[in-house]
């Protein structure tokens, strides 16, 4: 399912352009389950699946399964519809370098709206 | 073509304010009982333009909007240069009242969202007489960062996107894309430094979570709208608020975020105007 960020989000041309002055990579953990997703000049270059022996990511968003699912809902319920809602709920982590995540807040924020079904927007 | 005039206008006011001159904008529409208006941090009056635009409030309303110091069209204070822009309590509640004052406003209603609607909270306690009666919307007593605030004005994340982009979740699903995206403009327009000053007093000076028991509805009524999607005063911190005072009445709207009146008017309009019924029904008794 994460493997769909990069066909959706380089699909959205808008989104791209908006990305356009980013290039890194960052650790997105579900659960157990970690990614390791790429990003050059707004188009997302690689989805990689862990486990990994040393991951090097500029930041990493970390949080329970069950909450991206909820997220990740056509319609989010209250406080799973936003990134800085599940921040303030305490259940997602935000961590590393977070110039990088807040200096391109509403493009990160787009990109993983994008696992959404279909319909939902950021 | 034929160009189409809403029945806004403004006008900027010269006025001192804690011993500075401030030049501050000031729009209104309709005539009746004054219903003063107080838009969120790091935004401004325009949030309020669908209640100037529509006439089942403007026909018995004079609704009035100011843009605070530092926002919108309001200038800020000379000497801003060197300052860093902190909003506390006690300037907030001067700011109101002496406009109130200069605009010669005789008992409003007021409404206030967010930062607005905490104020309201501390003018129905420390000056219910000045009121009508007092509408907070997404009004808690207080609300524990949830972000570090710094990143909201320095020169590697550029202020305005950050600003909106922070706010854009406590926008609820339901709202149409025009009033969406205009009120995370507002944002966008925001001076450096403006939000995250305006912040100060939501996040730390304004804490009334141990007084706001004290508020007595007998000397002024007070009412309570806030939306399911916000997070950041959630339904559960206004109705503690409403618990703790007695008389309040509370409504949680549904699919409605922290910005209800700029994000979607029309549903927004369906919880206001009763309420602006029910204070017009005890004002004739």
């Amino acid at each position: 399912m994460i493997e769909a960020l990069k066909a959706r989000v380089n699909g959205d041309e808008a989104l791209v352009r908006r990305g356009r002055f980013l290039s890194t990579t960052f650790l997105l953990e579900v659960g157990q389950t970690a990614w390791l997703i790429s990003i050059f000049e707004g188009e997302v270059v690689s989805v990689t699946s862990g486990p990994f022996v040393m991951p090097s990511s500029s930041f990493a968003l970390r949080a329970p399964e069950q909450e991206w699912q909820k997220f990740w809902s056509s319609r989010p319920p209250p406080g799973s519809n936003d990134l800085m809602a599940l921040i303030k709920r305490r259940v997602l982590k935000a961590e590393g370098n977070l110039q990088i995540f807040m200096a391109n807040l509403r493009y990160f924020k787009e990109v993983l709206a994008k696992l959404r079904q279909a319909g939902a927007e950021a | 073509m034929i160009a189409q005039f809403e029945p806004i206008t403004g006008r900027y006011m010269h006025l001192d304010l804690f011993g500075l001159k401030h030049r501050i904008y000031v729009e209104e529409a309709g005539e009746g009982t004054p219903l003063l208006c107080l838009h969120t941090a790091g935004s401004d009056g325009r949030q309020y333009r669908a209640l100037m635009n529509d006439e089942r409030i403007t026909s018995s309303h004079r609704v009035i909007a100011f843009d605070m110091p530092w926002h919108g069209k309001s200038s800020p204070p000379p000497g801003w240069h060197n300052e860093e822009y902190q909003l506390t309590s006690a300037q907030y509640t001067t700011m109101i009242l002496e406009i109130m004052a200069a605009l010669e406003l005789d008992r409003p209603i007021l409404i206030g969202c967010s930062i607005g609607g905490r104020i309201a909270l501390h003018l129905a306690l420390e000056h219910p007489e000045a009121f009508r009666s007092i509408i907070g919307l997404q009004a808690g007593a207080h609300v524990d960062p949830y972000y570090d605030l710094n990143f909201l004005h320095r020169p590697d994340v550029h202020g305005g996107e950050v600003s909106a982009a922070i706010v854009s979740g406590l926008v609820g699903p339901d709202a149409p894309m025009e009033e969406r995206w205009e009120t995370l403009w507002h944002y966008m327009q925001g001076g450096p430094g403006v939000f995250k000053g305006d912040l100060y007093f939501y996040k730390l000076d304004g804490d009334i979570r141990d007084r706001v028991a004290q508020i007595d509805t007998r000397r002024c009524p007070l009412f309570l709208l806030s939306g399911e999607y916000d997070y950041s005063c959630t339904p559960e911190e206004t109705l503690a608020v409403a618990n703790s005072v007695p008389g309040s009445e509370v409504t949680i709207m549904k699919g409605l975020g922290h910005f209800p009146m700029s994000e979607n008017p029309a549903e927004f309009l369906k919880y206001l105007l009763p309420v602006l019924e029910k204070i017009g029904g005890r004002d004739r008794v």
